[in-house]
């Protein structure tokens, strides 16, 4: 199997102070796959997370990124520029919280629209109608367009999110822990509305979460981190199913049954 | 052989569970196991004895320890045991179907929908693959009033027909069963029998885990005997 990966990554390093958060991990993402990083705080996860995305500058290693034409970046040796372009366009980030991404000061139509005019976007009947769709997509009225997010409640605000990063129709999604701070219910509407807009659109996507059920519901592969090291790494149901590492097991074995 | 579909090669597989002072249990060892197409091997045996971890290492969801595990994939033997996560994810869509013996279900998707992703994935238009997954669903005793619900809230034999549906609607060469007639009454599990000898016929290769006497004698071509190894002389 030798098709050419999205994103890699080797001998990551970065410590603050004493403390290794990232203590020498290599990744492999391919395109249109979900890789599950799960573990529990402070086991690194969401630190790589930010220096994958280029976010956050490591001590020691290299982030690769396969544009569509195939040409490889060195992430973090791109110019300032280039990747915002990036992260405006072919990437996107959605957050815990969607208000540090979202402007709670302007329309949720505007929220999406834009992020369709960073991306280049200019007429405004076609950014108007596309912030239609993607309310429809994320299941917001669409009566709602004009209102401000500040009125929305959290499960529609993290829905809005995933409209306005998705808008732009990126083809590699970041995720820290998107369904954190919600209640079940709400939790399972956008679960399913991620899977359902992941395999529509074909999206490859590093998923941050510290739940296993998170991680089976949407992730092909899983990796699983602590202290900073990658311990294990496998397809979603092997590392769930058949855990090798003790931690993967103590980890899979302290999941409640509901 | 050309026929061939699956082969097991000296296939060892333990557990260590670290969480009990590094305990290694032993489960399967030296399993060889060759399985042609259009014929169903039943594995029989004791609880304990191994059958659901070989039915898993099958799967690729056990990780093998020793030995090799030759799926016939693309028209060639590829040996799941050494395959790397996406060669493994390919041959489970297009050639290994796999029926576990409970449903996983994923909330808010319908019945259907569960059946007919199966179908979809493996190349099917999902107009047709829709049609097939109703048609199924049927056969197997789920309702049409029920096709557009999420199985959550059904019964426990209602979501293993759904299980079973969305197993069978794919047509894939090899399929794994583990227990497909438990918690289905007579009528149903004749349905499960016929199904399985219409995969048969058309030539799947088929490993199951039949406890049930009547159902293995009616679908199983032979009985591949499994001894739990604490037992083993």
């Amino acid at each position: 199997m030798s098709d050419p990966t999205l994103l890699s990554a080797r001998g990551l390093r970065l410590s603050f102070g004493a403390i290794p958060a990232l203590a020498g991990v290599d990744l492999d993402l391919w395109p249109g796959e979900v890789l599950a990083v799960v573990g529990e705080s402070g086991s690194g996860k969401t630190t790589l997370l930010n220096v994958l995305s280029g976010r956050v500058r490591p001590d020691a290693g290299v982030v690769w990124y396969r544009d569509p034409d195939g040409a490889l970046h060195d992430v973090h040796a791109m110019e300032a520029p280039l990747l915002r372009r990036l992260h405006r366009s072919d990437w996107g980030f959605v957050h815990q919280d969607p208000r540090q991404s979202l402007r709670m000061g302007v329309s949720a139509g505007g929220n999406v629209g834009e992020r369709l005019m960073a991306a280049g976007a200019r007429h405004y009947g076609r950014i108007r109608a596309s912030a239609l769709d993607w309310l429809a997509e994320v299941e917001i009225d669409p009566a709602r367009i004009d209102d401000l997010p500040r009125i929305f409640s959290g499960g529609m605000l993290q829905r809005l999110q995933v409209a306005r990063t998705l808008a732009t129709h990126p083809r590699l999604v970041f995720m820290d822990e998107p369904t954190g701070g919600l209640d079940v219910s709400v939790q399972a509407r956008l679960l399913d509305l991620i899977r359902r807009l992941v395999a529509r659109h074909g999206l490859a996507v590093v998923l941050v979460t510290h739940d296993l059920a998170v991680a089976r519901l949407l992730a092909q592969r899983i990796v699983v981190m602590r202290r900073g090291l990658a311990v294990e790494t496998g397809l979603t149901d092997q590392v769930l199913e058949d855990p090798q590492h003790p931690y993967t097991q103590l980890l899979v074995s302290s999941v409640l049954q509901a | 052989m050309p026929d061939m579909m699956l082969r097991t090669e000296g296939l060892t597989k333990g557990f260590t569970l670290h969480l009990q002072g590094g305990l290694r249990l032993a489960v399967l060892a030296g399993i060889d196991l060759a399985v042609r197409a259009g014929e169903c091997v039943a594995l029989t045996g004791p609880s304990g004895a191994g059958k659901t971890t070989l039915l898993r290492s099958l799967y690729g969801t056990c990780r093998a320890d020793g030995g090799r595990i030759l799926i016939r994939h693309r028209g060639t033997l590829l040996d799941l045991a050494a395959a790397d996560p996406r060669a493994i994810v390919a041959v489970r869509t297009e050639t290994l179907g796999y029926v576990s013996q409970f449903l996983r279900v994923v909330p808010r998707v319908a019945a259907r929908e569960i059946v007919a992703e199966a179908a979809i994935a493996r190349g099917q238009a999902p107009a047709a693959a829709r049609a097939a997954a109703e048609a199924l669903l049927l056969r197997l005793a789920i309702p049409a009033r029920l096709h557009d619900l999420p199985p959550a809230t059904f019964s426990g034999g209602e979501q293993q027909r759904v299980n079973l549906a969305r197993g069978f609607v794919a047509g894939h060469p090899i399929l794994l069963l583990d227990e497909p007639t438990a918690a289905l009454d007579a009528a149903n599990r004749a349905t499960v029998l016929t199904l399985i000898s219409e995969a048969k016929a058309r030539g799947a290769a088929i490993v199951t885990i039949l406890h049930d006497a009547a159902a293995l004698a009616a679908a199983a071509d032979r009985a591949f005997p499994m001894t739990a190894l604490q037992d083993a002389a």
